[in-house]
């Protein structure tokens, strides 16, 4: 069982995901006149009007929020750009290069600099098509784990940060099995328990949808689908039996 | 006011570029990233987060004369962004270093090893949270269970080692980049038949002990 306690520790939430994402740099045109900025992360400026000027993404939001400069959209996101990678996604099985955080930057840009994009909603259509066919090409490759190393060319924080935690454990889990390592007793005992959780649900399922007392062809027809679903034979036909003998006794001693 | 390039702890980056333009907050979201990532405890960056406190007391000194001056209320917010950006880096690496300390606690005195990865306050952090633990312990379960069964690291008296106490798994994987080619040479030697070498700017899924030496060398970054 790939469950594994203590696994929250590494997780990195989308928001800081999208905090590292916005020390990226993007080119703004400001409209005021400004002295250099002096930061711990770094000196930007100074700022004349109309002259276009390189900052962090997360300083280039707070001036477009306050009005003070208009944002140039990167060089990636034009729509020739874009149609061009959506295109290369759907022929190859390997991803086209992008900028490793390109789903923050293009979210935080249609989030907050809509007016600066030209065009936006056929760049945003693009960006969300290719998001879908990277993501699908993400979950085929999953099914090609090993237990070795496995490395992906070009795949984006994002989609790294989404899988991260599953697809850490499915290959510690792999890597256990074919290693055949050494166990504590503790924890087999602590794997076994998630295995026998997960078996009931599929048991219980096909209780909970049919209530205490239904109409027959009803309940037939859901038996029916159970039956082709194959969750479970004898449930089935001891429902069918409960059907077809017990409720008619039932609907007989029933006050009308 | 203080600039933000820093000299930079690193004498691992042959790249003379990058080695004099990384700022300390670089540095630091680095570390920060590393430390998330890592299922045990890493080297504490010492110097570095004295560095970084000293500036950001510089900035915090520099925003309240700025305020106290009247200046433009627009450069005092963009100083104040900066500002929260930076201890929200410095206070989440802080804050994970911690947690990994309170899940790890007994393993962490007993070993000396991550005992000295451990900066000074929360070496004392560690004792002091070891012993009220062990207190707590004590006075609400081990006082009551027979003597061979009353010890916080064995589980019997019978044991070898101590079970009770539960370790980093040094087998979780992590995803990595390399900043250089990484060659079989920099590898564990009992590790190099399951990794031989590293392409730069790769994301590799590999398990974590594998990589545990040159990631303490800094030619590699979890991402």
């Amino acid at each position: 069982m790939a469950g594994q306690s203590g696994s929250q520790l590494s997780l990195f939430t989308p928001d800081e995901v999208e905090f590292v994402a916005e020390d990226e740099l993007v080119e703004i045109v400001p409209n005021l006149r400004m002295d250099s900025l002096n930061f711990i992360c770094g000196d930007y400026g100074p700022f004349y009007p109309q002259i276009a000027i390189q900052v962090p993404l997360w300083l280039a939001l707070a001036l477009k929020k306050r009005g003070k400069c208009t944002i140039r959209p990167p060089q990636w996101m034009s729509i020739e750009n874009l149609t061009q990678v959506l295109e290369g996604e759907r022929e190859s099985h390997a991803f086209q290069t992008l900028p490793f955080h390109y789903v923050e930057i293009s979210r935080l840009l249609f989030d907050r600099a809509r007016d600066d994009i030209p065009d936006v909603y056929m760049v945003r259509s693009l960006v969300e098509d290719i998001r879908d066919v990277r993501f699908h090409k993400v979950e085929t490759n999953l099914e090609n784990f090993t237990a070795s190393a496995v490395t992906w060319k070009n795949m984006a924080a994002m989609e790294v940060n989404i899988i991260r935690a599953f697809s850490g454990r499915a290959l510690q889990a792999f890597y256990r099995h074919e290693n055949e390592q050494a166990v504590p007793d503790l924890d087999r005992t602590q794997d076994r328990q998630p295995q026998n959780l997960n078996d009931r649900p599929r048991v219980c399922r096909s209780f909970c949808c049919i209530p205490i007392f239904p109409l027959h062809h009803w309940i037939d027809k859901i038996v029916f689908i159970s039956c082709l679903l194959d969750y479970c034979p004898t449930i089935v036909f001891l429902w069918r039996a409960y059907c077809l003998f017990v409720v008619p006794l039932q609907r007989n001693l029933r006050p009308r | 006011m203080d600039s933000g390039t820093g000299e930079g702890s690193t004498s691992f980056t042959d790249d003379y570029e990058t080695f004099i333009s990384t700022t300390d907050v670089d540095l630091l979201k680095r570390a920060w990233r590393n430390e998330k990532a890592a299922p045990e405890i890493l080297q504490y960056e010492a110097a570095l987060v004295h560095r970084i406190k000293e500036q950001i007391e510089l900035a915090e000194q520099n925003v309240e004369a700025s305020e106290a001056d009247g200046e433009d209320p627009l450069t005092m917010s963009l100083y104040q962004m900066d500002l929260d950006r930076t201890q929200f880096l410095l206070r989440s690496y802080l804050r994970v270093r911690l947690q990994k300390i309170e899940k790890y606690i007994f393993h962490i005195l007993k070993t000396d090893e991550s005992l000295n990865r451990l900066s000074d306050e929360e070496q004392t952090f560690a004792a002091s949270c070891g012993d009220d633990l062990r207190a707590h312990l004590k006075e609400t379960v081990l006082s009551k269970l027979p003597t061979d069964y009353n010890s916080e690291l064995k589980q019997s008296a019978a044991s070898e080692e101590d079970d009770m106490v539960p370790a980093p798994r040094l087998d979780s994987f992590v995803i990595c980049k390399a900043r250089q080619y990484i060659s079989g040479l920099d590898f564990e030697p009992e590790y190099s038949h399951e990794i031989t070498e590293m392409e730069r700017d790769l994301l590799t899924f590999v398990c974590y002990k594998f990589i545990k030496k040159p990631l303490e060398n800094g030619k590699i970054d979890l991402v």
